[in-house]
């Protein structure tokens, strides 16, 4: 197990260091300078100008400037946003629970439809029952989620009034940041109107988060648990005279979520590019909006450490279910 | 004349083979209807669409749709805020679609197949890490926010995006060909043609890609929809496809503002998005039971 994940994290440790090139020479290469983005429209002298390119450092070699971004970055400082000025480690952390939140939300309503869809799909295969699921499945694969999110708007805000169209909690409420998570704090502050606010803010983002991930959970599951079906040791049980519910929740199931559990884990990428469309839609302040309003205002530093901590936070989330998947099939270590 | 004799009793071609397995799957075939039909409408949009997709009305905006004509036009699926008619900019949204999934993909395959084979062919070497690698690092970001951050480089428009969604489905393609490489070059033909004298060019166009292209094919289906869905998420972010341009996602975003008086420019734009995602997904699921069926789900 020891060498096994030594091996993984030599492979992690390459790819960190090329995101960090990567995001490094990315932003280089965008047009403007966050000088010029800063001036606007007004324009600035040549001295003002030299001056803050000086500041910012952006007079150096490009080599000095990698090294010395790589050597902040491992110790957590990723500088200043040249927008508002605060270090963009803070603001990524501070908008980060707001992202986490959602997509756990949005992940949790994948796992606890997809799983057991995919599972009766998988028993009554080619039933009524089965196309229905999978139908719903493609179609929610194949659901452009911006379009999607309109849509929940329109349909439960606009219309039926049920939903707010926005935000993280109704603006009355005034919750002090406990964990970050709007719901956890929501309850602390034993106020059941704004727990209910932060509920009703919650649920429509993560139903539009969750739908892809739902229907890849639904199909990969029912797949998987098909497979599993034909084995001989699921014969082998059904002939010793157990029951359908124990040969599958007992002997079926437990093999079947092998390759739904590295699915799922896929799902982590799919979730940070859907928060950004998301998020955007719902003007819920996560990391998703934030980073592709970065983006507009050429803000540098912001950018470079969002795309840096998401990416972290990807091969991170990927090399935990890595991990797992080699406890849990112990086949794989060996490989 | 013995050899006549002997082709009638020959094995069916394998297109017609092909045809067989994926004519029985139901989904597959609506698919492939729906993307004749999408097809047709694209190389004909000026024929069908009943007005110019970038007319403006102006008497006649954010009309909702209805068969009455107004002023001597008839709007079927409404106008937009402007006075555009739907349906028209619809029909030509179609051709904007399509090239943007024909390029997109195009370039990502060709250029990923060419970095898979290099990949496969020269394993354990310094030029296999380093294109591996880079795969890695290009799957560790999540797609959409690479390909915002190519366009953003590259400038908004929808000649760039189709580059940045190539460069976003390129890992894909790469791995996707270096696995299948790998599995035949262990196989006897190739070893066969190896010692027979072919040149490593040789053996990897002629003898060994042929035998990739099953796979290829369907991630390329599949792959096309994603582009579709993805050029469409860029128009929406105001990255893709820049006004008065009738694509889909960016007909979304100027809609937005508008979803609480007029349902339809919200609507039908997805509704296109969805339709034709989803025969593209249907006939990749289609083509991988009936090409492979080894990986049948």
């Amino acid at each position: 197990m020891f060498s096994f994940l030594l091996k993984r994290l030599a492979l992690v440790v390459p790819t960190f260091l090329g995101i960090t090139l990567l995001v490094f020479s990315l932003i280089r290469l965008l047009p403007g300078d966050p000088v010029e983005a800063l001036s606007g429209e007004r324009g600035m002298t040549p001295e003002r100008y030299a001056r803050l390119l000086h500041e910012f450092g952006l007079d150096r070699p490009l080599w000095l400037q990698y090294l010395d971004y790589l050597w902040k970055a491992l110790h957590g400082d990723l500088g200043f946003s040249t927008i508002t000025h605060e270090p963009v480690f803070h603001e990524f952390i501070t908008l980060f629970p707001a992202t986490v939140e959602l997509s756990m939300t949005g992940l949790l309503l994948a796992l606890v439809i997809g799983l057991p869809a995919g599972i009766l799909a998988a028993l009554k295969r080619n039933t009524a029952l089965d196309y229905t699921v999978m139908g719903a499945s493609l179609t929610g694969y194949s659901m452009p989620i911006f379009w999607w999110g309109l849509l929940l708007i329109l349909l439960f805000s606009v219309t039926l009034g049920w939903t707010p169209v926005s935000g993280r909690i109704a603006i009355q409420y005034d919750i002090p940041a406990v964990t970050g998570f709007m719901l956890v704090d929501s309850l602390l502050s034993s106020d059941t109107g704004a727990f209910k606010s932060a509920l009703s803010h919650l649920i429509l983002p993560s139903i539009a988060l969750g739908t892809i991930p739902l229907a890849v959970i639904a199909r990969m599951t029912r797949s998987s648990m098909l497979e599993v079906l034909r084995e001989d040791y699921v014969r082998t049980a059904r002939a010793k005279g157990a029951s359908t519910l124990r040969v599958v929740g007992v002997h079926a199931l437990r093999n079947a979520l092998i390759p739904v559990v590295t699915t799922i884990g896929l799902q982590v990428s799919t979730l940070l590019a859907g928060a950004i469309l998301t998020e955007t839609i719902f003007a819920w302040p996560g990391i998703g909006k934030w980073l592709v309003e970065a983006i507009h205002r050429r803000d540098y530093p912001a950018v470079q450490g969002g795309i840096l901590m998401s990416a972290t936070v990807i091969i991170g989330v990927n090399l935990i279910v890595d991990l797992l998947y080699g406890v849990i099939n112990p086949r794989i270590r060996h490989h | 004349m013995a050899e006549i004799a002997i082709q009638n009793q020959a094995p069916p071609s394998p297109a017609i083979e092909l045809w067989r397995e994926f004519r029985r799957n139901r989904g597959a075939i609506i698919g492939l209807v729906i993307i004749v039909l999408l097809v047709l409408t694209a190389l004909f949009a000026d024929v069908i669409a009943p007005y110019s997709p970038t007319e403006q009305y102006r008497d006649a905006t954010l009309r909702a749709p209805s068969l009455e004509p107004v002023g001597g036009h008839r709007f079927v699926l409404g106008t937009d805020p402007v006075g555009r008619d739907m349906l028209s900019r619809l029909i030509h949204g179609t051709r904007l679609s399509l090239v943007i999934g024909l390029v997109s993909v195009g370039l990502s395959l060709s250029g990923g197949v060419l970095l898979g084979l290099v990949a496969g062919f020269f394993r354990g070497g310094a030029i296999e890490y380093t294109i591996m690698r880079l795969m890695d690092i290009m799957l560790a970001l999540p797609s959409l926010l690479l390909a915002v951050a190519v366009v953003a480089i590259l400038g908004p428009g929808l000649v760039n995006a189709m580059y940045a969604i190539a460069i976003v489905m390129l890992p894909h393609f790469v791995r996707l060909t270096r696995a299948a490489v790998m599995g035949e070059l262990a196989k006897d033909y190739v070893v066969a043609s190896r010692l027979s004298g072919a040149g490593t060019a040789r053996l990897m166009f002629d003898t060994v890609l042929p035998n990739c292209a099953a796979p290829l094919i369907v991630q390329s289906t599949l792959e096309f929809s994603a582009a579709i869905l993805d050029a469409a998420a860029l128009g929406f972010l105001g990255y893709g496809a820049q006004p008065p341009t009738p694509e889909w996602g960016s007909m979304l975003a100027s809609a937005q503002e508008f979803i609480q008086s007029a349902w339809w420019v919200v609507t039908f734009p997805g509704l296109a998005i969805l339709i034709t995602v989803l025969a593209f997904n249907l006939m990749g699921d289609g083509l991988r039971d009936a090409l492979d069926p080894k990986l049948k789900r």
